[in-house]
Formats: C-alpha cells, sequence, structure tokens
C-alpha cells in the first residue's frame, strides 16, 4: 500500500521529470513527438478530471439546497443555470449558430455569458482607483514616493501631461525603464531560481508535501 | 549520377547568368561557400555561409538559390542587401557559431513554398548581384536531418547541473548544522491571521491560483495549503478551498486530509472544504467574490499565480475588512497585492515559504542553494557591467569577454 501511496508517484514523478527535463535539449522530431503525445494524454486526463470537478460542484450545491443554508437560493440559480445550459446544448449538438442562424445556445453565451463576463472584467476599472486612491495617500515615506513616481507616470504617458511638463516623457522612460524593469528583473531571477530549486526537490523527491505531507 | 545532377545546375544557373557577368569582370562570385545542414535543430533546415567582399555597399546584393531534386530549375529563396544577414546577426552563442561573425550566412527553413525533407540531396548556391551584373558561387550539394542534441543550450544544462549540485550540498550542510533564516512578515502573520479567524469564528479562505500542478507556483500553493491546514486544524477553524483547476482540487484535498490526521483532527476534517467553481476566469472571480461577501472569512490567502482577477479578487477581500497574504510568482499582478493585501510574498519567497514554516533542514538548505546562486548570477552582471562600462570607457575590444557572460545567460 506503501509502495502505490508513495514510492510508485515518486518514481513516476522521477522518470517523467528527467525524461521531460531531457525533452528540452533534445530537438530531433522524435522528442517533440513524445511531447505532443503527453500534452494529449494530459488533455484526456484533464476531461476526466473535470467530470471530478462538475461532481464535487453539484455535490456541495445540492447539500446546499437540501439543507436550505443561507444562500441556498443561488445554489438553485446554479443548478438551473448549468442544467439549463447543458439541455439546450445538447439539444443544438453544441452549435452556436445553424445555416447562419444563431441558436438558443449561442443566444445564452453571446447575450449573457459574455455580457457577464464583461461586467466582471469592467469593474477592474473602478477597483484600480479606489485601490490606487487607498495606497497612494501618502501617509508614509515610501507611499510618498509611490504617489510621486504614479503622477510622474501618468503624467508621462497622455499627451496632455507631456504638453504641461515636456520633461515627464522622459522621466517616465526613465522609471519604467531604469528603475521598474531593473527590480522587475531581480524579481524574476529569484522567480526563476526558487522554480528550479522547487523543481529539482519534486524531481528527486525531497519535497513530497504534495502527494499529502506526510515523511514516511 | 550526383555529378551529372551537379553539372545539370551549373548548367541551369548559368543560362539565367547575364553574359557580361560571365564574362568577368566586375562582380566576383562570393567566396568560401559553405552548405551544410543546420545543426542543432530537428531537421527541415539547411544553412549556407560566404565570406563577406571586399567592398561591399549598397548597391551589392546576394540571392542564395535552391534546386529541389523535383523542380526543374533552382528556386530563388531569398533576395537581400549585402549588409545584412551576418553570422553575428543570428544570435549564436560563440560555441556554436559556424563562422567568423563578419561573414555571412543565411538559414533555409521549411515553410512558405519551401518543403525541405529530411534525408534528401539539395544543391544551394549564392549569387553576388550588383546592377545588371551577376556572379554565382559553385553550387554545393547537403542533406538536412535532425540532431539529437541540441548545443546551443549546453549551458543551461551545466548551469541547471551545478545549480543542482549546489542545491543538494547545501541540503546536506544544512542537516549538519543551522542555517539563519531571515524574517519574512508574510510567513509569520500566518498564526496571526489563523488565530483572528478563530477568535471571530470566522472562515478561512485559501486560494491556489489560476495554474494547473504543471506550475511549480502551484505546487508551491499546495505545500503552503498543507501547512496552514494543519495549524487550521490544530484550531479547529473552517477552511475553504474554491478551485479552478479540478486536478489541483483533488491534490489539495489529499494534502488537507493529511495535514488533518498529522494535527491529530481527522474528525474535523470536511471533505467539501476543498471544492470545484469553474475553469472560467471571470466566471470563478465572481463566485470567490461572493462567498467573500457571504461568508466574510476573517483570512484570505492568495497563494499561485495570477491574472486580471488578481485586484478584483482582493480589494473585494480588503473590503470585507479581513487579513490577507498573497503570494504569487506573477510579477505584472504583484502591485495589486502589494496595495490592497496586508502581506505580500514577493516572488521567491512563495516558494521560501515552504521552508520557513516547516523549518526542516532539507527546505532551508535548499534557500541557501538558492542564495548561493543569486551570488554567482550577481557576480556574472558585476563582471559583464565592468566589461561593457570599461570597453566605452577606453574604447577597447572585449566583444570576446562580453560574449562569454552574454552567451552564458
Amino acid at each position: 500500500m506503501t509502495f502505490l501511496r508513495r514510492q510508485l508517484p515518486l518514481l513516476i514523478t522521477f522518470v517523467t521529470g528527467i525524461l521531460f527535463a531531457a525533452q528540452y535539449y533534445i530537438p530531433h522530431p522524435s522528442s517533440e513527438l513524445m511531447l505532443t503525445s503527453v500534452s494529449k494524454w494530459l488533455q484526456i486526463i484533464g476531461g476526466f478530471a473535470l467530470i471530478l470537478g462538475v461532481t464535487s460542484l453539484f455535490h456541495i450545491h445540492a447539500v446546499k439546497i437540501r439543507r436550505k443554508e443561507a444562500g441556498w437560493g443561488y445554489s438553485f440559480v446554479l443548478y438551473a443555470g448549468m442544467l439549463g445550459t447543458i439541455v439546450i446544448g445538447l439539444w443544438h449538438g453544441g452549435k452556436e449558430t445553424t445555416d447562419g442562424v444563431t441558436t438558443a445556445f449561442g443566444w445564452i453565451y453571446t447575450f449573457m455569458m459574455v455580457p457577464l463576463q464583461g461586467t466582471m472584467f469592467a469593474i477592474l476599472a473602478f477597483f484600480i482607483a479606489s485601490a490606487a486612491y487607498r495606497s497612494f495617500r501618502a501617509r508614509s515615506r515610501e507611499a510618498a514616493v509611490l504617489l510621486i513616481a504614479a503622477v510622474i507616470v501618468m503624467l508621462g504617458r497622455v499627451p496632455l501631461g507631456e504638453h504641461l511638463i515636456p520633461i515627464s516623457g522622459d522621466i517616465t522612460q526613465w522609471i519604467l525603464n531604469v528603475l521598474n524593469a531593473s527590480v522587475r528583473r531581480a524579481i524574476l531571477i529569484g522567480i526563476s531560481l526558487g522554480a528550479v530549486a522547487l523543481s529539482l526537490k519534486i524531481i528527486f523527491g525531497v519535497e513530497r508535501a504534495y502527494l499529502g505531507g506526510g515523511k514516511e | 549520377m550526383k555529378t551529372v545532377w551537379t553539372l545539370t545546375i551549373l548548367l541551369i544557373s548559368c543560362a539565367f547568368t547575364p553574359w557580361n557577368a560571365r564574362a568577368g569582370e566586375t562582380v566576383s562570385p562570393p567566396q568560401q561557400v559553405h552548405v551544410f545542414d543546420t545543426p542543432d535543430d530537428g531537421g527541415g533546415s539547411l544553412t549556407v555561409t560566404w565570406a563577406k567582399a571586399d567592398e561591399e555597399d549598397k548597391s551589392l546584393r546576394y540571392q542564395v538559390l535552391l534546386h529541389e531534386p523535383s523542380a526543374g530549375e533552382p528556386k530563388v529563396i531569398a533576395e537581400f542587401a549585402s549588409d545584412t544577414h551576418y553570422v553575428r546577426d543570428a544570435k549564436a552563442p560563440w560555441w556554436t557559431r559556424p563562422a567568423p561573425k563578419d561573414m555571412h550566412q543565411f538559414t533555409i527553413k521549411s515553410g512558405k513554398g519551401i518543403d525541405l525533407k529530411d534525408g534528401t540531396p539539395y544543391a544551394v548556391t549564392v549569387v553576388a548581384i550588383a546592377g545588371d551584373q551577376r556572379a554565382l558561387a559553385a553550387p554545393m550539394q547537403t542533406t538536412p536531418g535532425p540532431n539529437w542534441f541540441n548545443w546551443n543550450q549546453i549551458n543551461n544544462l551545466a548551469i541547471v547541473v551545478i545549480f543542482g549540485f549546489v542545491v543538494l550540498g547545501s541540503i546536506r550542510a544544512a542537516k549538519r548544522r543551522e542555517i539563519f533564516l531571515r524574517r519574512i512578515a508574510g510567513l509569520d502573520a500566518v498564526d496571526e491571521a489563523i488565530g483572528r479567524a478563530t477568535e471571530l469564528g470566522k472562515p478561512i479562505l485559501y486560494l491556489t491560483g489560476a495554474g494547473d500542478m504543471s506550475e511549480p507556483s502551484t505546487v508551491a500553493a499546495a505545500v503552503i495549503l498543507g501547512r496552514v491546514a494543519k495549524r487550521v486544524a490544530a484550531y479547529e477553524t473552517d477552511l475553504m478551498v474554491p478551485h479552478r483547476d479540478p486536478i489541483v482540487m483533488a491534490v489539495c484535498q489529499e494534502i488537507t486530509k493529511q495535514s488533518y490526521l498529522e494535527a491529530g483532527k481527522p474528525d474535523v476534517f470536511k471533505e467539501d472544504s476543498n471544492f470545484f467553481i469553474t475553469t472560467d476566469q471571470f466566471s470563478y472571480t465572481a463566485a470567490v467574490d461572493g462567498i467573500m461577501l457571504r461568508k466574510k472569512p476573517a483570512a484570505n490567502f492568495f497563494m499561485g499565480s495570477y491574472f486580471a482577477e488578481s485586484l478584483l479578487l482582493t480589494e473585494t477581500g480588503a473590503s470585507t475588512g479581513a487579513i490577507q497574504i498573497a503570494g504569487t510568482d506573477s510579477d505584472h499582478q504583484l502591485p495589486f497585492f502589494v496595495t490592497t493585501c496586508d502581506y505580500t510574498l514577493i516572488g521567491e519567497e512563495l516558494y521560501a515559504a515552504s521552508a520557513y514554516l516547516s523549518r526542516e533542514p532539507v527546505q532551508v538548505g535548499t534557500l541557501r542553494g538558492q542564495d548561493i546562486g543569486k551570488a554567482c548570477i550577481l557576480v556574472a552582471l558585476g563582471i559583464g557591467t565592468a566589461f561593457a562600462t570599461a570597453s566605452v570607457l577606453f574604447h577597447a575590444d572585449f566583444s570576446f569577454a562580453l560574449d562569454l557572460v552574454k552567451d552564458w545567460k
């Protein structure tokens, strides 16, 4: 049992980890073919895993409706929306248009799903404004520096700003290309080394917490 | 047979060559022409190199001709000015450069009407053109084929191997003696956040990001979840982990269950603490925002990789008054996390979190290995900057030293 739960996954991780790390250095078509095949396997596994996810979703909301927990109406809306879309989608064979005419399934996607997604994305503009207001209040020295830098960059990025203060464009470019880029690169170097170290730990079985903790 | 075929190409090519060029005279044919299978590639490609002419100006142009076995006459693959297509432009590292940097190089690849088949011989030649005059070099025949190793990336492999040994060595050293870890405020606040949630009797929300299990940041987020869940189990606080990826959900379910077992609280574990919402970015965001506003969790953890949804999630969390701890390697989202969260683990701190929370020598040793790696990069940056600055100040040619540092990047 321990072999199936511990050693076998570690062995599979080690072999595939080494194999696909080596794949990066092998340009031969057979190496590319192997990568393509495994990508397809992953897509198939992902498809089956989605069943797991949808089952979890159905289960959670079924329990809420059955127990009439607070906000169970939302769960009911989710059930109605999901089952309704599945039924209509199957009815139209998953097609959004038939002979140039939008099907009910296509209508749901175009006039419900897309606007809802667009609405969520549009909220971002207001959230940026509120987050900027909170962080740009010059309560500390760091916040004051952030505020000044932000004002300069904002001025330098719009024609009116450059018209009012002509040098703001050059200062903006300097802030972005020198200060910002160097800090960003430093962060990226740290991230890359961290990712490589974590990958090595996983490949060589040093990091096993992702298997469900434990040290055996 | 090959000789006959080469002669045929030569004759056909000569038929296209104007009389005055054949006669000799002002335009010289390209010298030192070499045609070979492009090294370090997956096949379907040929490379041709030739020497720079004594006098190259805007009026001189080069044409690369390819003769496919099935075609009757050679095909013009490319025509360009003589001051372009140098070996140095190909950006190959110095150890795989096929010719000196000032020579010309052109790579013929399959696509755009060309189909180079591996194992089939092709003849290639280069023509120099000046006005009406043409002069062609003797056609050379070669066969494209795939390679089993990309020597352009040997530096990458060497660095990974050396870094791997440094990490493993650091782990051994950490087992023998204690290694100092600097304080990470965001991770110190984990206990505070869990304690606060327990006092208020409110749940804890933990997100593992937008990535799947193939991303190191998601693995790091899942590992940290294990440490957080262990403490949450000890306090018997509610934990909610909504997911975007079903595979990540399955992995996190196992991790959480194991953490509750290790904490000695298997009875408190809830199977549905990890649950799937949707793979769609904004539908997921809307659902999590709804959970935040209805359940009002006392602590929100945002670990892993994020995209445009980061601010939508954290700003909603901030409006509910929850203590928020973020950790991400998505550098483009860091400003949003820094402005809206109480603590942010920046980049590598996300990967260091597991070591910091567990204090296991194996984990801490890895951090030391990373620090040594960073020190090496810093030294390389210093050397490169010094050479580049010196070459400008003293008008000296340090191109070899600069290439050495640049190509090892």
